[in-house]
């Protein structure tokens, strides 16, 4: 739910976590834990590290929500990347030493492009998603997926296309640098 | 995505071999993970419309990579013949996810062989597929949302904290919403049937998940009309208890009640929350009448938690899901508060002749005969239960019977789910004071 919060709310979010509001911080956390753990998740693929992390990406925002620019896009954008930025930096952190450089940087860009699709599939418009979900989890054809979802098959066609252009993103920018400014890190 | 696993993969190696470079040119698309990109979700390439109204106009002009030429635009398919180029590129995506016909294939993969553009972009949704994958459906642990927020709490202390009373409505709230985050059409629409105990026997009545929502929201509806709040059944609600109101806001609902209740519940849950904690001593003096009783909003906001935790409990049996009770904490404030209201309870049934007379009047705040309730495992505690009177005082001298219950056993009694004399309890001492305490138990319930 709530995929598409509007930009007032995400402001009044940050105002009332700002101000100190513990109620808000709850649903803060009802929002997006499991898009920070998720994240987390995708890119450690170890739970308590994903518990951990989930632990500093909220205490880091909790701490710091002047540190969100609405006019740089959305929350849950803001809140993914500071996910993904601390679980990549611990990934590195345990990863260090364990291989050759060349190996942990393929590492690192791999759990970036499957952290990143994995954000790509959760926020894109909920008929590519669907579409995507038929085609791909339930094996339907695109004659199938166009049936069941009440839609042309061209338009059919267009979904799983622009859906699975969406998702090639994730790897176009998954060797960009790992910790774009104004992420901040938390302690 | 919500997929149940059987991910597939188009078997990789048996296109054509395109002449396409082996990486995928890198796309000016905006990724709302890269630094400093603003759009709240990713943007197709070339696609400067707005993203999340591309579905609903199946005639707008399709958004495409950079590889696309002038040619683009599905249009329709001629029935045989050779396909265009438009109508090729426009399978690509189902083609990758070997979501066409084997003729359609076939023909998608000769075209591959021949036109550059249209292997690069088939080759870079092949390896967009990899990147899908069933969602592992890792349930957050309940337990880490207190610990999170803990943890934020120890770094920097709220300025306007949640009230401690309200922590295990807040807690259960979260959890049942958790519990509800996954469900698909079928858990919504499960039937559920609502228990509870009534004078001397139980009741029931049939509804299915999302009824059981309503159901709290009705209810919640009451607490948060003493604070002021909107109430869910609106503003001409009037009076009413639980049950009549749940009865109307079924009745007032789409009918079957669907999934689309969830947002509504959890929005005024949260919005009680906040507004409790910016209430401060004020919300001391507002109590909320449920008709037999009214309780201090702090009391209302435990038994709303303990109504909430129960009714997700029907809910996880309905779906088959397990579920843990609360913490022995917030168990045992909730065991504190049936304890608290069985005095006034078993003076009700007595006058309603369901329960034995008192044995002789008692001065308020005398000591009067007791019974001593013992509850063990989490939550566990002892309280001394007024038997004669609910203005009399406990008195160990005058104690006449013993109860023993585990907290979940003595949890499911108080919620109507087991009936008086089903209830393991280890008894000792007068039977008859016994009886009238386990049934008064069980009267605390209701729909």
């Amino acid at each position: 739910m709530a995929k598409d919060a509007p930009p007032r709310w995400d402001r009044r979010m940050q105002q009332r976590l700002a101000r100190g509001e513990a109620a808000a911080l709850g649903e803060l956390y009802d929002r997006f834990a499991s898009l920070v753990h998720g994240l987390a998740y995708r890119v450690l693929g170890d739970e308590r590290a994903a518990d951990k992390i989930t632990r500093e990406v909220f205490g880091y925002i909790w701490e710091n929500p002047d540190a969100y620019d609405p006019k740089q896009g959305s929350l849950r954008a803001w809140v993914a990347r500071i996910a993904q930025g601390q679980a990549v930096a611990r990934l590195r952190q345990t990863e260090l030493g364990r291989g050759s450089r060349e190996e942990l940087e393929q590492k690192v860009r791999m759990a970036q492009a499957a952290a990143r699709a994995d954000y790509i599939v959760t926020s894109m418009p909920a008929p590519l998603r669907a579409a995507l979900e038929l085609a791909y989890f339930q094996r339907r054809d695109y004659r199938q997926a166009a049936a069941d979802l009440g839609v042309t098959e061209d338009e059919a066609r267009r979904r799983l296309r622009l859906g699975l252009q969406l998702l090639s993103t994730a790897y176009a920018l998954a060797g960009e640098g790992t910790s774009p400014p104004g992420w901040g890190t938390a302690r | 995505m919500n997929g149940n696993g059987n991910a597939h993969h188009p078997g990789d190696g048996d296109g054509p071999g395109p002449v396409a470079p082996r990486i995928p040119a890198p796309r000016g698309a905006a990724d709302d993970l890269g630094p400093g990109a603003a759009p709240a979700r990713p943007e197709p390439g070339a696609h400067t419309g707005r993203p999340t109204d591309a579905h609903e106009e199946p005639s707008e002009e399709p958004p495409v990579g950079p590889a696309s030429g002038p040619d683009h635009g599905p249009g329709s398919a001629p029935p045989s013949e050779p396909r265009s180029h438009a109508v090729l590129k426009s399978l690509l995506g189902a083609w990758a996810l070997a979501a066409c016909s084997a003729e359609e294939t076939e023909a998608v993969e000769e075209h591959l062989t021949e036109c550059a553009g249209c292997a690069e972009e088939a080759l870079r949704l092949r390896e967009a597929v990899s990147l899908l994958h069933p969602d592992e459906n890792l349930d957050l642990d309940p337990l880490l949302r207190t610990r999170v927020l803990e943890g934020c709490l120890v770094r920097r202390p709220a300025r306007i904290p949640v009230p401690l009373w309200a922590a295990p409505y807040d807690t259960e709230t979260a959890r049942l919403d958790a519990l509800l985050q996954d469900f698909g059409d079928a858990e919504w629409h499960a039937p559920v049937r609502l228990k509870w105990f009534e004078d001397t026997g139980q009741q029931s009545r049939r509804t299915t998940v999302a009824g059981v929502i309503a159901h709290l929201m009705a209810v919640d509806g009451m607490v948060a009309a003493v604070l002021g709040l909107d109430d869910p059944l609106g503003p001409d609600a009037g009076a009413g208890g639980p049950h009549s109101r749940t009865e109307r806001f079924w009745a007032a609902s789409a009918d079957p009640v669907t999934r689309r209740v969830r947002e509504p519940w959890r929005e005024q849950s949260h919005t009680l929350l906040r507004t409790v904690s910016f209430a401060g001593r004020a919300a001391d003096t507002l109590t909320v009448d449920y008709g037999p009783v009214a309780l201090p909003l702090a009391d209302a906001f435990l038994e709303r938690a303990f109504e909430c935790w129960v009714h997700a409990g029907d809910i996880a049996d309905a779906v088959d899901y397990p579920y843990d009770p609360p913490s022995g904490v917030h168990m045992h404030a909730m065991i504190d508060l049936a304890a608290r209201l069985l005095p006034g309870v078993l003076a009700g049934r007595r006058r309603a002749g369901l329960a034995a007379p008192a044995q002789g009047l008692v001065a308020a705040g005398a000591p009067g005969r007791t019974l001593r309730l013992e509850i063990e495992g989490a939550g566990r505690g002892s309280w001394d239960i007024a038997l004669d009177s609910p203005a009399a005082a406990t008195s160990a001298d005058h104690t006449v019977a013993e109860i023993a219950l585990d907290a979940a056993e003595f949890c499911r009694l108080a919620a109507g789910h087991i009936a008086p004399d089903e209830a393991a309890a280890g008894q000792h001492g007068d039977r008859e004071a016994i009886r009238d305490v386990l049934f008064a138990a069980a009267s605390l319930s209701r729909l």
